[in-house]
């Protein structure tokens, strides 16, 4: 489900056909038919950003039906825990949790607490990103005396267990309902139901892959949760053959979340410290809570050295390791946030964009231009010449009129980059894989790698500073900066071996995080990676031919963590440790040994019993019973409802997209009413009911890749051989909708939304099927986005139509779907596009206020969320 | 030369004797083409590495002459990809050696209309005396409550995700240590 994985991952896609050539069904539910559905057993046409319902009409056929795992799911999910008497539900609120501010559009989280573990409420006016869960890394916020043992009730029938809760908050997603919300005719639905649970359980088990088909959504983050349920129900997570997959989108994605370069985190998904966190103390205080179970209880071993890695000899017990070295978040600093602020003016100055062309490639391209030309100073690093370095020239805000070079002050270094083979190191690919590549030839000119370049930087800032006497500048005069260096950069074996840990009494590697020590003695830049050089040896370098090699090819690459090919395979075992069937086997406890063994590196404690009971009052590592396999999470268990940790509720519910043409058919919510809107004069949404006027813009609008072209088209665009194979910008319309609005094949037509319009050529095919929705038939189009104004295939910039809104717990923008108008013919061109976008939004009637009338529960529209966010107190 | 080489250079005698009847294989080589040979057998060596699009993973073999690289292949070695490479993969030889490489500095003054080459050296001192103007200008130490941020909000950054891990590394380290929190990723899009 939301994933083109045939023509988008398609080297990956060939283990799929292995599978379906041994007997596996391929279902492929996705709004276009593509190359994907061409090959599955069966395609199945949904409405964009309706997946919620088509999943929760799963969760609900599983529950009515009695389909599920049930030995697992009472053993290793938190379907038996009881929850507080104070949660209420969607059922009950009208779409909302219980918790819900609406003067704040955020959610109190303390009523979703399990029973016996009350939170403290948090009631007022926090601001939604103060309490968001970023602020936990991936552990989530804990629970209070998770390890001491939870209310719960192992038949599953309480009323207010997890298990019955969950049972009556998906009880209306019925067939019909989803017939109605998805365009999903009842017979195709049940088959999908009937397949994915007749291959799930001890014998059989079943995939679910994704990409960002689901993620880039105001509910994005629920989405996966949904298909999470639906797994962890039938128990297919932690074993062979199941699982659910995240079909990340570019070499070293997965990587740069591990290693990130993001706002709101650490390396090793450590939380980045935020205006709460005084000391270290408080902060791991946070990170582990106070008697939780599972391995963040030794996130002090993984963030002191992490402190050493950074600050080395600086960084003492004494001085609680610079721990005040580092800034403090207090808000989303996320990338549209900061490009919003760059249009506002002073507040940010410059600008890195390394190896990134957000002119196409991020959402709301027009406000990423002008964001850009309105920098002191903006530093472009690419292979080779980027719309987001020349906007200055050829931005389409120079034909309106909106850019004018002679008056664009901002100052533009263009730096050219080193490409994958003119450096070494590794990429992280989307299954957790490390790979390392050699350097086969030097780079030429100035071409030069981001560790040369950043390395670099770091020794001219230095310098500059030396001796310097603020305060503030200590963290730079203190970090440690000094890696081995292979001609005049740093080597990045020797990076990557400070990113693995080095104990610093012996020198050498660590061999894995359980070895990394919170008193100062060991260093590690990534805890899950450490054991990548393992016994001084560049593990993610090994390439073991698979021709001598078993099926899980331990020795090419390296996967975190240790090398782990299933995640939480504990759960490919019974409670007492035997494999749930033969056919099925993974791990199992071997009693003669007294160890866990299998085929693949065991998710577990290797000397654990499957009976083992922890000892009251133990904590973290210690406090994990036997048989709680899911060891990173604060009460070892799956959650299928997830008592704190999400900002948009406890139990993914059907929202409607941000734009879209329908009501909400189950609650008076339309949308999610959490969603991160900002409500601005050049960020506009078309309007969605209950708001009038969605007619102005009928169709839903979704974009995805082609398999010829990367993103936003650096990689591509400028090479002859991808340019001639996919020359042109296009749109794909049904042969119903080109009737409707006059499109001809291959003729000219334009789409446009409440941002802007943009050309491309009309493509007439069935892949683009209407759909029968609550009694209309809503039609759906489709473009490809990787075009810009440069290189050797020219077109319009596709994400220019997307607006900014954002899921509230990850503010990834959706841009998999919103509404739109498709015309034939060309676009007007210059000024008279601006009057020609701006005439639309008179017609639909659109305000800064639209769309950002959150909440509508209960018939109740509430205040609208615009900027500046400076709201006045209710009254 | 004698008769039997007389013979045997040409095709249509080699078509009727040899194994090639239709005259699509060796009888309608020339001495030419018989002396060709693949780029990849005459490489001086081979660099192991990673296909740098999608997340997949395929493995790649460099084939390096002179320096240059003159290819580039899917390794059948590799558990993940079997040696198989996509169009964009297949292409990548096109994406390292194209003349759409840039190869020197540029620079846009304010207000420019044109860009100028500038001497890399130069350009890093430009760029490092920049970081450090617009984290003065953005400094903030506290927030309006007192708490303290030690942060500046007056630089930021957005990498791609063909950055290797020990170059986000690098960067992660380094904007922290300057107190730059607004250093995103590919990632969050």
């Amino acid at each position: 489900m939301g994933s083109n994985m045939a023509e988008a991952h398609p080297v990956g896609f060939q283990w799929v056909m292995e599978a379906k050539a041994r007997g596996a069904k391929v279902f492929h539910i996705d709004p276009r038919f593509t190359r994907t559905s061409a090959h599955a057993d069966q395609h199945v046409t949904i409405r964009a950003g309706t997946d919620i319902a088509f999943l929760g009409g799963v969760i609900n056929h599983i529950l009515t039906h009695d389909l599920d795992f049930r030995e697992y799911v009472t053993a290793y999910t938190n379907a038996p825990y009881l929850l507080s008497e104070r949660y209420q539900d969607t059922e009950d609120l009208d779409g909302l949790f219980s918790g819900y501010d609406p003067y704040t559009a955020a959610y109190d989280a303390s009523s979703w607490s399990y029973a016996s573990v009350p939170m403290e409420e948090q009631p007022g006016r926090l601001l939604k990103e103060v309490s968001a869960p970023y602020q936990h890394g991936a552990g989530g916020p804990f629970i209070e005396g998770a390890a001491g043992g939870i209310e719960s009730d192992p038949t599953l029938e309480h009323p207010r267990c997890v298990f019955q809760v969950l049972k009556r908050h998906f009880s209306r997603y019925t067939p019909e309902m989803v017939e109605r919300i998805c365009g999903v005719p009842q017979e195709l639905f049940q088959e999908v139901c009937r397949a994915w649970t007749e291959n799930s359980g001890r014998e059989r088990t079943t995939a679910l892959v994704y990409s960002v088909g689901w993620t880039q959504h105001s509910v994005g983050a629920q989405f996966i949760r949904a298909g999470s349920i639906v797994q962890l129900l039938l128990g297919n997570i932690g074993r062979p053959g199941g699982g659910i997959f995240a079909l990340r989108g570019h070499a070293s994605i997965q990587g740069s979340t591990d290693v990130p370069t993001l706002f709101n985190l650490l390396p090793g998904y450590l939380p980045m410290p935020d205006v709460t966190h005084e000391d270290l103390t408080t902060y791991l205080d946070g990170v582990r809570g106070r008697g939780q179970k599972g391995f963040w209880g030794a996130a002090d071993a993984y963030m002191v050295s992490l402190l050493k890695e950074y600050w080395g000899d600086a960084a003492t017990a004494e001085n609680d390791y610079c721990f005040d070295y580092l800034p403090r978040i207090n808000g989303d600093h996320g990338t549209y946030r900061t490009v919003m602020d760059m249009v506002d003016g002073g507040k940010v100055f410059g600008y890195f964009l390394l190896g990134q062309n957000p002119a196409v490639g991020s959402a709301h391209g027009r406000l990423q231009r002008l964001g850009m030309a309105n920098l002191d100073w903006l530093v472009v690093r690419d292979l080779a010449m980027i719309e987001s370095a020349t906007f200055w020239k050829d931005a389409p805000e120079i034909e309106t009129g909106e850019i004018v070079t002679e008056r664009c002050r901002t100052e533009v270094f263009f730096f050219p980059a080193a490409s994958h083979v003119e450096k070494a190191g590794t990429f992280t690919q989307t299954q957790r894989m490390l790979q390392w590549r050699d350097k086969a030839v030097e780079p030429s000119g100035d071409q030069r790698s981001e560790l040369w370049f950043f390395h670099q930087l770091g020794v001219r800032l230095k310098e500059r500073l030396a001796g310097s006497a603020d305060e503030r500048d200590r963290p730079l005069l203190d970090l440690a900066w000094d890696y081995e260096t292979e001609g005049d950069e740093p080597s990045p074996s020797d990076v990557l071996r400070h990113i693995n840990g080095i104990d610093l009494r012996t020198g050498r590697t660590v061999d894995g995080y359980l070895d990394l020590k919170a008193d100062g003695s060991t260093v590690c830049g990534c805890w899950i990676y450490s054991g990548v050089y393992a016994n001084e040896t560049n593990q993610s370098r090994r390439r073991t031919s698979r021709f001598e090699t078993g099926p899980y090819d331990a020795e090419w690459g390296w996967t975190w963590p240790l090398n782990r090919r299933v995640l939480y395979n504990r759960a490919s075992a019974d409670p007492q440790g035997r494999p749930w069937s033969e056919r099925k086997k993974l791990v199992w406890w071997d009693a003669e040994a007294g160890e866990w063994t299998g085929r693949d590196t065991p998710d577990f404690e290797k000397h654990k019993p499957p009976d083992y009971k922890a000892p009251a009052g133990a904590s973290g590592i210690e406090a994990l019973d036997g048989d709680d396999a899911f060891i990173m999470m604060r009460d070892g268990k799956g959650w299928l409802f997830a008592p704190a940790g999400l900002a948009d509720g406890p139990l993914p519910t059907h929202y409607e997209p941000h734009e879209s043409p329908m009501r909400n058919l189950l609650y008076g919510q339309q949308g999610n009413p959490v969603r991160k809107v900002y409500g601005r004069p050049d960020n506009p949404s078309n309007p969605a009911p209950p708001e009038a006027h969605s007619e102005v813009f009928p169709y839903v609008f979704t974009a995805a890749r082609l398999t010829e072209h990367h993103t936003a088209g650096a990689m591509s665009r400028q090479l002859p051989y991808l340019a001639e194979l996919q020359p042109e910008l296009f749109v794909e319309v049904s042969p119903e909708l080109a009737a409707e609005r006059g499109l001809r094949h291959l003729d000219w037509a334009h789409v446009v939304t409440s941002r802007t319009a943009v050309d491309a050529r009309v493509v007439v095919t069935d892949r683009m099927a209407p759909l029968r929705v609550d009694g209309r038939v809503v039609h759906q189009v489709w473009m490809p986005y990787h075009w810009g104004p440069t290189g050797l295939t020219k077109g319009d910039v596709v994400n220019d139509l997307i607006g900014v809104v954002a899921d509230p717990n990850v503010f990834i923008q959706e841009s998999k779907v919103l509404t739109c108008d498709v015309r034939p013919g060309r676009r007007p061109r210059g000024p008279a596009l601006l009057e020609y976008v701006a005439d639309y939004r008179r017609r639909a009637g659109i305000t800064t206020e639209t769309g950002t009338r959150i909440a509508t529960a209960g018939g109740h529209i509430e205040r609208a969320h615009i900027e500046p966010d400076r709201p006045e107190e209710p009254s | 030369m004698g008769v039997k080489r007389w013979l045997d250079a040409w095709p249509v005698f080699r078509q009727l004797t040899g194994t090639d009847p239709l005259g699509r294989g060796k009888a309608a080589q020339s001495a030419r083409s018989a002396g060709l040979g693949s780029r990849t057998e005459s490489a001086d060596r081979v660099a192991g590495s990673v296909c740098p699009y999608c997340a997949v993973g395929c493995a790649q073999r460099v084939f390096v002459k002179d320096e240059k690289v003159v290819q580039i292949e899917g390794d059948p070695a590799s558990p993940i990809s079997r040696g198989r490479l996509c169009p964009k993969g297949s292409a990548s030889k096109q994406l390292v050696t194209g003349p759409q490489r840039e190869q020197r500095v540029l620079y846009r003054p304010p207000y420019g209309t044109a860009w100028q080459e500038l001497d890399l050296d130069t350009a890093m001192d430009m760029v490092a005396d920049r970081v450090l103007d617009a984290r003065r200008k953005g400094w903030q130490d506290t927030d309006e409550d007192g708490k303290v941020l030690r942060r500046t909000m007056g630089l930021a950054s957005l990498g791609g995700a063909t950055l290797d891990n020990e170059e986000n590394y690098l960067i992660k380290k380094l904007f922290t240590a300057l107190g730059a929190l607004q250093i995103e990723n590919q990632a969050r899009i």
